[in-house]
Order: C-alpha cells, then structure tokens, then sequence
C-alpha cells in the first residue's frame, strides 16, 4: 500500500479491513466511534484541510480493523469542506465498508445520504441508531423490510448504551468484498428523471469512473461541477450533454434540475421510510420541547446563555491559572538556580517553555474540550448559535461563531480551535482572526495590574471598549475585502440528550493529544530562541534597535522593547518582568499614566502568544498564522500611535 | 374615502400585525398621524368590504383577502424604491415618499415588468424582502430572459416563510437564493411541496427554527425570507 504514505491518506497499513462511519450530523456517529475504538483513536486533520478526522483501530474477532469516522454530512455533493472530505476519501479506493449510521428518530432525512451512498457501488451495512429515542418519539421501524428495500444489511443500535455496535462490525465484516452493483426497484427515480440517468449513463459508459456511471450520472445532473470538470478532462462532450439533459428535466418540472432530482428522491425516500415505519402516535419528545421554550426564549433564553458563559469563562479562568501556576510551583521547585550559559539556556528555555506549554493545555484547553464536548453531546451548541446569530451579525459573522468568541475571554488556544465549528472556511478564517484579538485572561492580567492599579477601573473598562471596537470595525473591514459573502446557519436543532460522561472524556481526551505532541516542543523551540537572544545579550539591543518605534512613535520608556519581545511567549509574564526591567517596582515613578495605557494597549493588540501562534498555524495554515500576526503587530503599532498623540494632551 | 387612503391602511396594518397578531387602532394613528376617530371610521369601511376583522378591545386584523391586497402593494412599493434609488439614484428617504404616492397608480402587470427590468430583486434598499408575483415561472432566470409579459397569475399567494406566525404551517412553494443555499435547503428536506410549520423566530430579525420532515432546523432570518410558502394546515 505505497500509496498510503505519499497521499497522506488514512489507509489500512498491517489492517485487514477499513471502515468508513458516514452519516448527517447528530446522528450518534461519534458515539458508535468512540464505543467501538475506545482510547485506541487519534483525532487530527484531514491533510490540508481544517476538518476534523477520527480514526482508531479495534480487534474484533481476531481481524484489525481501522476506522475513520467521517464527518456529520447530508450529501455527497461537495461544497463544504466536510463533504469534500467526505466523498474524496469514499472515492479514493482505500475503504472496503461503508457503515451508514442513520437516526432513527428524522427516517426520511437520513435516508436522502443513505440512497446517495448506496449508489457508490462499495458495500454499505446501515446502522439504524437512536431507536430507543425513536420508540419514545412512537416511532416504529422494520429494519428487516428496511433491509430488504434497499439491498442492504440494517442492524438497530443505541451507541451511547453500546447496544448493537459488535454487530454492526460483524454485518460489515460479512458484507466485506461484494460489491454492489443493481438499484433495486424501490430506489428509482420518476420516470423522466430516469430516462435522462440512463441517457447521461449511457454516455459515461465510456470514460473511466470511480464510480458506476450511473451514481456520476446522477451527480452531474445536480450540478456537481467539480466532477462534470474532471470528466471534461476526458471527454470534452460531456459538459453539452450535462446542460441538454438538466435543461430537458428542468424545464419538464419548472425547478432547477438540482431541485427536481432532490424532490425526487426526497419522494423515494419517502415511499420507504413509509412502508417501514410505523407511527403511533405524533408525541414529540416533549421534554426537550417544553426546554426549548425556556433555552430559546427571547429573555430567559439569553439570561441562561449569559450564565451558562459567564461560568465557564470563570471554570475555564479559575481551574487555568490555578493548574497552570501550580504546575510553575512544582517546576520552579526544583529549579536549579545556576548561573551560566547552559543551566540557564536549559531552565529558563526549555523548562519554562515546557511547563508554560503545558499550563496552556492542561489548564485551559483540557477543561475547555471537556465543556465543548458536553455542550456538543448535549445539544445546547446549536442553541448558542441560534440565539447568538443575530448579535453575531454585528461583526458579520453567524451564530456558531459566538462560542470561540466568548471563549478567548478565557484563552485564545481554545478558542482558535473551537473555531472548527464553522463551516465555511472564509468564516472560520474571520472568526479566528477576531478571536486572536479578544482580551484573554492572560491579558486581563496585565491591564488590571498595570492601568487597572495605576490608573482605576474607568481606565481598564475603556481599555476593553477600545479593543471591542477594533473588533467590531476589522471584523466588519474583514467581511468587505475577502471573497464570497457569509451564507447564513441552515443547521440542525436536534433534541436535548444527556451527555455520557465516557465518551465526553474519551473526545476530550482524543482532541488535547495533538496539541501536546505538535504545539509543546514548537512552544518549547520559541522559549529556547528567545532565551538565546537574551542570554546573547541581544535582548538589549533589539530594545535599542526598537527605540525610533517604542520611543518616538509610541512616547514609551525604552525598557518597554524587551518586554513587547518576551510578551510573545507569555503576556503575563510582562507584568512580573515589568518591575526587573525598570529597575524599580514603583512603576508610576518610571511610566506616566499615557505611557502605562499606550503600554497596555500595544500588549494587548501587538501579537498573539507563541500558544496562540501555534494554534493559528494548525487550525488556519501558517501562511494565515504569518498574515495574522504581521497585520496584528501592524495595528498595534498603527492605533497605540494614535492613542498616544490623542491621549498625551489630555492627561 | 380615496382609493390610496384605503390602501394605505392596509400596508400599515401589514407592517404593524408582525406575526399575525391583531393590531390596536391606536397603533394604526400613531403610524399614519390620523386621528383614532379617521382609524375607527376606515377600519368599519374595510370590515364591510371584507378586508379586516375587528373586533372590540382586542384590535383589527387583516382578511386573507386584506393581507393578498397589502402585499401587493408592499410588492409594488420595495420594488419602486430599488428603482428610485438604483436607476434614478434619489436618496432612500424621498424614494420612499416617493413610492408611497406611486405604487397605487402601478398595475400589477407593470410591477411585474419592473421587477424583470430590475433583475429581479430579492430586497428593497431597506434589506426587506420584496414580496414573490404571481406568476406561473420556472424561475426567475426563465423570467427575465425570456420576459413573459403576460403569464397567468395563479390565485394562491406564496408568502414569506418569516411572515407565518408562530407554530403556523404551510408549504413550500418555491425557494429563492444562490444555488449552494437552495441546494443545502433541499437536502435539509425543504423542497418544494414540504409541509414546514415555524416554531420560532428570534427577535430583531434574528434567524427562526422551522419543523420539517420531523427535524428542527434553525435558519437565518435572510434566508429564511427567501423560501415561500402557501399558508394552510399540513402535518410536519
């Protein structure tokens, strides 16, 4: 399998089988996942993209099986990135089983993807999840007609209890090899739509596919351009051929092609989910409704919000500075304290570096996973971003983008990366951005303790108002000069379910191991870099070197430099060094009120910590990590300027 | 009473019943700066003729038949703004003023024309949404490139899905935007035919929750504006 190492794809290296879990969101995709896998998975990135991939290895009955669960997807065309992650890698020939998992409780929904995957021609087994939910909901299915209907395997589960996940693995060790190659009678479109699949069909027959022709058939008559181009490599006649028979299909029904083939199989999809299902009675799941009118409420709705935010803020600030400055105790406890280039090198680089990093992931980005994970398996995220839509728009951005946001008040690491959530990438591009530039707790610290001291409250408070602006006007700027406008949330609200604390753990868990082997020993080499300098006595005369900009340009004492350079592994730490490198812990003896404001502003604005830095580099590509921090270091030399020549008359 | 006076009553009993609610006579004063007396006489008149419902110390609200007329001219009246302040570059305020007076000389065949000369517009300079013709087209593209000037008008109005008050249910009719959203929006389920019901709409504009094929989705209120519906019970 050489091709596994050069194309970066997950593969089955020393494994017998490869399965793929595919399926819309919310469907208890992960939780199958994590059940079947336990701690033997890795959460990391698709090569390229920001989506998130999952795999892990289990032993089931003497066979290795890998497993790779996709992400949530509601069909196979690919505009969002989820989705093209999705069908590159059904198509790249390295998976033996797809496994379908599909929620019981919205049938009709999940059998619109179900139908598409079918037609792919690799072997699928379908995971009816959720029954129990469904049954509650008075939602009875037949899975054995299900089966029948449509030519594949239907095994019932209910992950979270772990109910019906081994025998999913047998259905799909059994199926393993045959691929499909009829449509059953029961998956048929309308005739006309028909007649126009088996023309275009016919047509492929000759070019060489990855799929049977009469799947690619389909795809291209709802537009799929990303495929009528690779096929135009081959065969210059297909685009012609597409328009003719999408217009032929359209004009046939007065809707776009695209609109008619999903009508039409929102239709077949229908007449299954119909035979199979048997509907008792129409009581929703009332719990979560009765919720809802309170989670949603236009005032009680936000209240919660508020209070369910301003506590994680505190649970994320609290336990992160508690563990991170219990973690520099246990460190500096057995600091050496030698002098000399090499011990000092080692400690003040390498330990520092280390147990700095290690206060970041441990403290902030462990209990941050942890409440993203129970706000994930619970289902109040979509909620967030329901009620946070509107107030989002304010920076133009759209409701999913509120939880990093709120987030960075904590920590920006976290916050960076919980910009996942975010489909498209120009948005999670902004958002990122903007989140780099919220107050983190590290800066709090230094406001309260500088101007916040010195200067009052008022001070500190106007402090926060000036960098809200600056958020609201570059997010606003931000929105005009990139490409593509924001396309709005279309997203799902599932019900309220109860998170299982096993699997919350498990995800937590599998998300913070990147971050401890990529960004540590890369925050580790920065803290080695900077301590050189300083050691080569070169901290000094950047400082000197800085002068024009720090003294003349930002009316600030010339000490300041080296601070602006160790801020960028640790903003806090300015704070604490502030009095060594003055030479005196009367700081207003050394700084007037402007410079202490002017000072706090450029600390605050001036570039995100080498955490943070790392961060952007994974999430957004170093290309975008570089861009940010220039623009970032530009801004704060740009508005700290003015800020000093506006405020210098005044006080 | 003058044709337009009427007619104005109606649009601002529109624009005031947000969500179906009746709305006081007083409110329909303040909005028009006419006296409660003028309101009461006006709202009488247009009972007779079956535009509005009014009932004492509750308020007044609008017919199917009051609604179909105020829409019309809402139609008319964001559409003569997008032209006022597009091709003859007034300014919002006067082009505003400006279409109050002229949309109840326009007739509906010219203010389907209008649209067509405009590209057919989704929203009036304000960013509301232009309420959807009456005309049997494939699509507005078909529309605009080939110009049917004169189309039969089907009888059932498509209205806003945001115009449906809460928990209310309807059809959808047909879904306007870029092609990624109406593909998204028919995967989700929302094709056309769907019966969708509102559960709800966030306040100042904000996105709605919507009941379709057993999910609930959340949608932005700007494209929330674009999917049409037929008002009328169905089950989601």
């Amino acid at each position: 399998m050489s091709h596994c190492e050069q194309g970066g794809r997950p593969c089955a290296g020393g494994h017998d089988i490869v399965i793929a879990l595919v399926g819309n969101a919310n469907t208890g995709k992960s939780a199958i996942f994590n059940q079947l896998t336990g701690m033997e998975q890795a959460i990391g990135n698709w090569p390229g993209k920001t989506v998130e991939r999952a795999e892990g290895t289990l032993l089931h009955h003497g066979k290795r099986i890998r497993l790779v669960d996709l992400p949530g997807t509601y069909s196979l065309l690919p505009r969002s990135e989820d989705e093209l992650v999705t069908r590159e890698y059904l198509l790249s020939g390295d998976v033996d089983v797809i496994v379908n998992v599909v929620d019981a409780t919205a049938l009709e929904r999940n059998l619109f993807l179900t139908v598409q995957l079918l037609g792919i021609g690799l072997p699928v087994v379908v995971g009816l999840n959720l029954v129990d939910a469904a049954l509650k909901k008075g939602i009875s299915i037949d899975e054995g007609r299900l089966g029948e209907l449509i030519g594949a395997p239907v095994i019932r589960t209910v992950a979270v209890h772990g109910i019906g996940v081994h025998e999913l693995v047998d259905a799909a060790l059994s199926v393993k090899g045959k691929p499909r190659r009829e449509t059953p009678a029961s998956m048929r479109y309308g005739p006309e739509v028909e007649k126009r699949i088996d023309k275009l069909a016919a047509f492929l027959s000759g070019v060489r596919l990855k799929t049977p022709p009469r799947w690619a058939a389909i795809k291209l008559l709802e537009g799929d351009g990303r495929l009528e181009k690779e096929l135009a490599g081959q065969d210059r006649r297909i685009p012609d051929a597409v328009r003719i028979l999408s217009d032929e299909c359209s004009s046939l029904h007065g809707e776009p092609c695209s609109t008619v083939v999903a009508s039409e199989r929102y239709s077949l999809v229908g007449r299954i989910a119909g035979e199979v299902q048997h509907v008792v009675s129409n009581r929703g799941p009332k719990s979560s409704e009765r919720l809802d009118s309170i989670t949603l409420h236009p005032v009680w709705g936000y209240a919660l919000l508020i209070l369910t935010m301003l506590s994680i803020l505190t649970v994320i600030s609290l336990t992160g500075s508690w563990v991170a400055q219990s973690i520099e105790r246990g460190f500096e406890s057995i600091n050496p304290h030698q002098d000399g280039f090499w011990p000092q090198l080692l400690w003040n680089g390498a330990a520092v570096g280390l147990y700095a990093s290690l206060g970041v992931a441990l403290g902030f980005l462990l209990p941050f996973y942890l409440i993203l994970s129970v706000l994930e398996n619970s289902g109040y995220l979509p909620r967030i971003a329901f009620l946070m839509d509107r107030p989002c728009h304010a920076v133009g951005l759209h409701g999913k983008a509120a939880v990093p946001l709120i987030t960075a008040f904590g920590c920006n690491v976290p916050a960076c990366v919980g910009c996942r959530i975010i489909e498209t990438r120009r948005d999670r591009l902004i958002a990122t951005f903007l989140s780099t530039l919220v107050p983190c707790s590290a800066r709090t610290a230094v406001i309260l303790g500088i101007v916040g001291t010195y200067m009052g409250p008022l001070w500190a408070i106007s402090l926060y108002l000036v960098d809200f602006a600056i958020i609201i006007a570059l997010g606003r700027l931000l929105n005009k000069l990139m490409k593509g406008t924001s396309m709005g949330i279309i997203m799902e609200i599932p019900p309220f379910r109860s998170p299982v604390p096993k699997l919350v753990l498990q995800q937590a868990w599998a998300r913070l191991r990147p971050f401890l082997a990529t960004a540590v020993p890369l925050i580790v080499a920065g803290s080695l870099a900077i301590e050189l300098l300083r050691l080569g006595h070169a901290l000094d005369e950047i400082a000197a070197a800085m002068a024009p900009l720090t003294v003349f340009w930002l009316g600030l004492p010339a000490f300041t430099g080296v601070l602006f350079i160790l801020g960028i592994l640790r903003k806090e730490a300015a704070v604490v060094l502030l009095a060594g490198v003055a030479g005196t812990v009367d700081i207003p003896s050394v700084m007037s009120p402007v410079q202490m404001f002017v000072f706090c502003l450029v600390m605050m604005l001036y570039i995100p910590c080498i955490a943070t830095i790392t961060a952007l580099g994974r999430e957004a590509g170093w290309r975008a990590a570089a861009a940010i921090t220039i623009a970032e270091i530009g801004l704060a030399i740009l508005i700290g300027g003015i800020a000093f020549r506006v405020l210098a008359p005044l006080i | 009473m003058p044709k337009e006076e009427i007619e104005e009553y109606l649009e601002a009993m529109l624009d005031l019943s947000a969500g179906g609610r009746p709305v006081k006579t007083t409110e329909i004063a303040r909005r028009l700066g006419v006296t409660p007396a003028s309101v009461t006489e006006a709202v009488q008149r247009l009972s007779r003729e079956g535009m509005v419902a009014y009932r004492p110390y509750r308020g007044v609200s609008l017919s199917e038949k009051g609604r179909t007329v105020a829409r019309r001219l809402k139609r008319k009246h964001r559409l003569l703004e997008v032209f006022l302040t597009r091709v003859l570059r007034m300014n919002r305020r006067n082009a505003h003023d400006e279409a109050c007076r002229l949309e109840h000389a326009l007739s509906d065949d010219a203010g389907d024309a209008l649209c067509r000369s405009l590209g057919g517009p989704r929203s009036c300079p304000d960013g509301d949404a232009i309420p959807p013709c009456r005309l049997y087209v494939d699509s507005c593209a078909t529309c605009i490139r080939e110009g049917v000037s004169t189309g039969k008008r089907t009888e059932n109005e498509a209205q806003p899905l945001t115009s449906l008050s809460e928990n209310a249910t309807g059809k959808v009719v047909f879904v306007h935007g870029g092609k990624g959203v109406v593909k998204r929006l028919c995967e989700m389920g929302l094709t056309p035919g769907t019966p969708v019901r509102l559960l709800r709409a966030a306040p100042m504009k904000g996105p709605v929750e919507i009941r379709v094929r057993g999910c609930d989705l959340a949608l932005g209120r700007g494209i929330a504006d674009q999917i049409f519906v037929e008002p009328g019970d169905a089950r989601t």
